[in-house]
């Protein structure tokens, strides 16, 4: 049960690592290196706080192995501002005051920024249903909602690449 | 979790050869993690079928559709083929879970598992699904052997199932709001070989309605079955609802599925 050399790329950033088998990718991010934006709510995949994307796709990290993300694509909620700016999600989720504890939000910003990937263009429900995955015990999601939709409309608009 | 060994073939022949002592597979893992996470089970290693690329994808075949093992609910879901040939299929794999489970989960893990309330049971049971291992095909009515519980022997290895196209079919599921699995979920299925109507949620495992298939085979219409009573003994009672509360979902559900057919 020796540890396994894991060569991957997270966030754009080529990274290795030395992980045990039974070390998940949500442990491998925040304990080994430092990148603790993602939160363990559940551990057993129902809350989506520690939410990535793995090749582009939504995942929870805490049910992944960090032996799994060799050779994968990575993307965590530290890739979404770009230096001082944030990402129009951000700046929305902070604008319609979506977030109270903040816990679930860096889970929320990264499944709301794989949405508008696919569909730069949601109605409410298919937002709903998109971040069905992710659970937030403060907001109630209207806000989150609102926030999502006046992110897509700005990103839309073409003022800010994202 | 205690720690074990992780073993990520390229090959069934190696996966197989793995697959000794107390090895266990891991498909997407969206069950078989939180278990090790609990301690239901410890296994000396994982075998990962993530790594073997015959295991994956979605093709035609014999007018039917032939899904590998490690496709995902989302790549089911999103399958132009899918939709077009077995749109029920796609909505059935649309509404497990949500995006993050249907991004991981698998049609092969899924059904090797065999939780009471899978959506894909009653799918392959309707429509009459063969599930076809790395030593046998198995019809899907003879696979399901209730909670938890498959036909597969130690060490047999799911690689795909093959689906019939049917003439017409509708999945219809009253789902958990929490966890989106199915309280009771009813697949129909019109196909050359009869009506077939499939339940998954409301027992210890899928069952066929076969009462209901009777009176749909001479009237395919909801009000053909509006007086089909389901028995509530021996269906699931926990606090979600009672086990009379399913009974008479089964009926809503395998109702709104015929008119969906029709």
């Amino acid at each position: 049960m020796a540890g396994t050399h894991v060569k991957t790329t997270i966030n754009g950033d080529s990274v290795e690592y030395v992980c045990e088998a039974d070390e998940t990718l949500l442990d491998v991010l925040r304990n080994r290196l430092a990148l603790t934006g993602a939160k363990e709510g559940c551990g057993t995949g129902d809350c989506g706080a520690c939410s990535v994307t793995v090749d582009g796709r939504l995942v929870c990290s805490c049910l992944v192995l960090g032996v799994e993300a060799e050779g994968r694509n990575v993307a965590t909620i530290e890739g979404l501002a770009q230096g001082e700016h944030l990402h129009p999600l951000q700046r929305k989720f902070l604008e319609h005051a979506a977030l109270q504890c903040g816990i679930c939000t860096p889970g929320f910003l990264v499944a709301a920024k794989a949405l508008l990937e696919k569909n730069p263009d949601p109605s409410e429900h298919e937002i709903r249903f998109w971040l069905a995955g992710n659970l937030c015990r403060c907001t109630g999601y209207d806000k989150i909602v609102r926030a999502v939709q006046d992110a897509a409309a700005e990103m839309r608009g073409g003022r800010h690449a994202a | 979790m205690h720690n074990f060994d992780y073993h990520r073939p390229t090959s069934l022949a190696d996966a197989a050869k793995r697959l000794s002592g107390e090895a266990k597979l891991v498909a997407g893992g969206m069950t078989l993690i939180p278990t090790l996470k609990q301690r239901l089970a410890q296994p000396s290693s994982l075998v990962d079928l993530g790594g073997i690329a015959e295991l994956r994808g979605i093709k035609p075949e014999g007018g039917g559709l032939t899904i590998g093992a490690m496709t995902t609910h989302a790549e089911v879901a999103h399958s132009a083929e899918v939709k077009k040939t077995i749109p029920a299929l796609a909505v059935l794999a649309e509404g497990i879970g949500d995006p993050q489970v249907r991004n991981r989960g698998t049609i092969g893990g899924s059904i090797s598992n065999n939780d009471p309330a899978a959506d894909y049971p009653a799918g392959l049971v309707a429509l009459g699904a063969t599930v076809i291992t790395d030593k046998r095909r198995i019809a899907a009515d003879d696979f399901f052997k209730g909670m938890f519980e498959t036909a597969l022997q130690d060490g047999e290895i799911v690689t795909a199932v093959s689906f019939p196209r049917p003439d017409k079919a509708a999945y219809m599921k009253f789902p958990n709001p929490a966890s989106r699995y199915a309280m009771v979920g009813v697949f129909v299925a019109r196909t050359g070989g009869g009506i077939r109507v499939a339940v998954t949620g409301a027992g210890p495992g899928v069952f066929r309605a076969t009462e209901m298939e009777k009176a749909l085979a001479g009237n395919f219409s909801a009000d053909a079955i509006k007086s089909v009573k389901i028995p509530a003994a021996g269906l699931n009672s926990d606090m979600h609802g009672s086990a009379e509360y399913r009974a008479h979902l089964v009926n809503v559900m395998a109702r709104r599925a015929v008119t969906a057919c029709s």
